[in-house]
């Protein structure tokens, strides 16, 4: 290799970081601010660009406060809305992965009457958008009395096609038909086969769409707004959003509120990323 | 091992046949209750006017004639249109750069980096719109404040700019790019380390450039993921309502900041005419499933090539 091609490729590798460098940071400077922001809190929020400044241009580290944080949680009640949207992701999830797992599992490993049919039946309900049920599913909600419960949030909510779709074509890939066939000759009680085989094997498959699910749960902002009335069942992204409405201009407070409704996902997300984005891929470039 | 008597045996025959539709049972019922009646539902209440839940007249098609000769109409779609033209020509070709970047195979630091850009999609549409809805802010927000720190030797930047009032839907896109990027990027990324490394070689053996390369060796090769992300882009714009309601706290000045969605969300649950709202619902969903008709076709002349 001459040295002018090694030149040119250190050059071309500046060249590469110069510009992926500046873009995380992009990436990353609302996080910092958002953090900031959080911090300061009436007159101090309007000085400096992140940290507080005083009248002389020095970082005023005395303007930093927690006091958005606490008013978050004794005035604004936040720490119930917490707890709304932990039960609520977590028991959607559960439910969610459950159902999915089970109805891929028989989709793609058994034989029976009307397999086809239900397979379809996935297929054209992954097509239906979400919107296009908002008016009737109100209308129809409303009929059933379940107006301001959770039961119609969670319920609908449980057995998404996606989810089926997404563990159908796991379960053909990773569960052999004759590790099935093999528990059935054991003498594994048939229920029990898609306990003891079918859900170990799925098993990246069920943390990632736990996840996901998880994660959609907690930023669903549409369906909660139309169906829940009272405050005191409102999710995070419900009571930040009236937050924002009603403290419109105390920008620390909903920055606050904002930082304490992302924080639990981004941590679970560190922790977890790479089921995470396993699972996210998964679909696309395998389906 | 005792010989099974034949009662359990026969029992066992009947659990091995209900077993499968008990599996799927979960799905079937939720599909039926809360996805195939409100579908049929939706059909009869798009013919009716309804005030409130309860109270509703039969108007037949009048709700899709006021709807395409509503200029309220046009003006979100032409908004969404927009919006769906920004995430395609403009964060697409963004997200692939920034993938091809990343599987340069001398990089360090990728999954680092995959991570960085990754996180803001993690923030979920609401919180972003409410974080957005700062940013963008006359006088105090981040990017007024900080365009002036950063111009400050070419006389800073006005920091009552109005983003919000002039430049809706730029702004609105811009904030989309923050939060979609290093997913769309999570994708393209895949697709590219799943293109056979003999083909870039031989390509750069007959003496390809890097942009002849991508053109004839990488894009085919990445056409059906590229395919596959650009109607998800599509299909998701279409739906666009959380971020531009939550960053103007509605439609924003002169209904710039009106979309589909939004446009339905009003008729529905702010004016309580939910059979109207079911006609908007089905105009979009017919303007969806021809998207998805015309990606099928694509796919149906790709394969054939």
């Amino acid at each position: 290799m001459t040295a002018g091609n090694e030149t040119s490729k250190r050059l071309a590798m500046i060249g590469l970081y110069g510009v992926l460098i500046p873009m995380g940071l992009l990436t990353l400077i609302p996080f910092l601010w958002l953090l900031t922001a959080s911090l300061k809190s009436g007159d101090t929020f309007f000085t400096g660009l992140f940290l507080p400044h005083s009248e002389d241009g020095s970082i005023n580290w005395g303007g930093l406060t927690l006091s958005n944080f606490i008013r978050l949680f004794t005035e604004q009640g936040v720490g119930r809305a917490i707890l709304n949207s932990l039960f609520l992701s977590s028991a959607t999830a559960v439910l969610a992965t459950l159902s999915c797992a089970a109805g891929g599992f028989a989709l793609a490993r058994y034989q029976f009457r009307g397999r086809a049919f239900l397979t379809g039946l996935v297929l054209v309900a992954l097509i239906i958008p979400a919107p296009l049920l908002l008016a009737p599913g109100y209308q129809w909600i409303y009929r059933l009395g379940l107006l301001d419960t959770y039961t119609a949030l969670i319920l609908p909510a449980i057995a998404p096609a996606f989810g089926v779709f997404l563990f159908r074509q796991a379960a053909r890939q990773s569960v052999p038909a004759e590790l099935v066939e093999a528990a059935r000759i054991d003498g594994c009680p048939e229920p029990a086969i898609f306990m003891v085989v079918g859900l170990p094997l799925l098993r990246p498959m069920v943390g990632a769409f736990l996840l996901i699910t998880f994660l959609g749960t907690w930023n669903n902002f549409l369906t909660p707004q139309i169906l829940l009335q009272s405050s005191e069942r409102f999710p995070l992204a419900v009571a930040i959003a009236q937050l924002r409405g009603v403290y419109s201009t105390e920008y620390g407070l909903i920055m606050a509120g904002t930082l304490v409704s992302i924080a639990p996902v981004m941590i679970l997300f560190l922790v977890l990323q790479r089921e995470f984005i396993a699972g996210l891929t998964a679909g696309a470039v395998k389906g | 091992m005792s010989k099974p008597s034949d009662a359990p045996k026969n029992s066992g025959r009947l659990l091995a046949t209900i077993t499968p539709y008990a599996l799927v049972a979960p799905f079937v019922l939720v599909f039926v209750v809360f996805v195939a009646y409100p579908l049929m539902l939706s059909l009869v209440l798009s013919t009716r006017q309804t005030f409130g839940p309860d109270t509703s007249a039969f108007v037949g098609f009048d709700n899709f004639a006021f709807l395409l000769s509503d200029p309220l109409f046009w003006t979100a779609v032409r908004n969404t249109l927009v919006f769906t033209a920004g995430s395609v020509f403009i964060q697409l070709p963004l997200a692939l750069g920034l993938a091809l970047l990343l599987n340069t195979r001398m990089l360090k630091g990728r999954a680092l980096f995959r991570l960085v850009f990754f996180s803001p999609q993690l923030v979920g549409l609401v919180f972003v719109g409410i974080l957005a809805s700062v940013v963008f802010e006359k006088r105090v927000g981040l990017l007024n404040v900080g365009l002036d720190v950063m111009l400050a030797p070419f006389g800073g930047f006005d920091l009552d700019f109005p983003w919000m009032e002039r430049f809706v839907m730029p702004a609105v896109i811009l904030a989309a790019l923050w939060m979609y990027i290093g997913f769309n990027m999570v994708y393209f990324l895949a697709a590219l380390q799943s293109v056979d490394r003999s083909l870039t070689e031989a390509s750069m053996i007959d003496g390809a450039g890097p942009v002849q390369r991508f053109f004839a060796v990488t894009l085919p090769a990445i056409a059906p993921v590229a395919g596959f992300v650009t109607l998800l882009s599509v299909v998701g714009s279409l739906q666009l309502f959380e971020l531009p309601y939550l960053m103007l706290g509605g439609a924003g000045p002169e209904n710039r900041g009106l979309t589909i969605v939004m446009y339905l969300f009003q008729w529905g649950f702010e004016q309580g005419d939910l059979g109207y709202a079911s006609a908007v619902g089905w105009v979009l969903a017919i303007m969806l499933v021809a998207c998805a008709a015309v990606y099928r076709q694509l796919l149906v002349r790709g394969e054939r090539a």
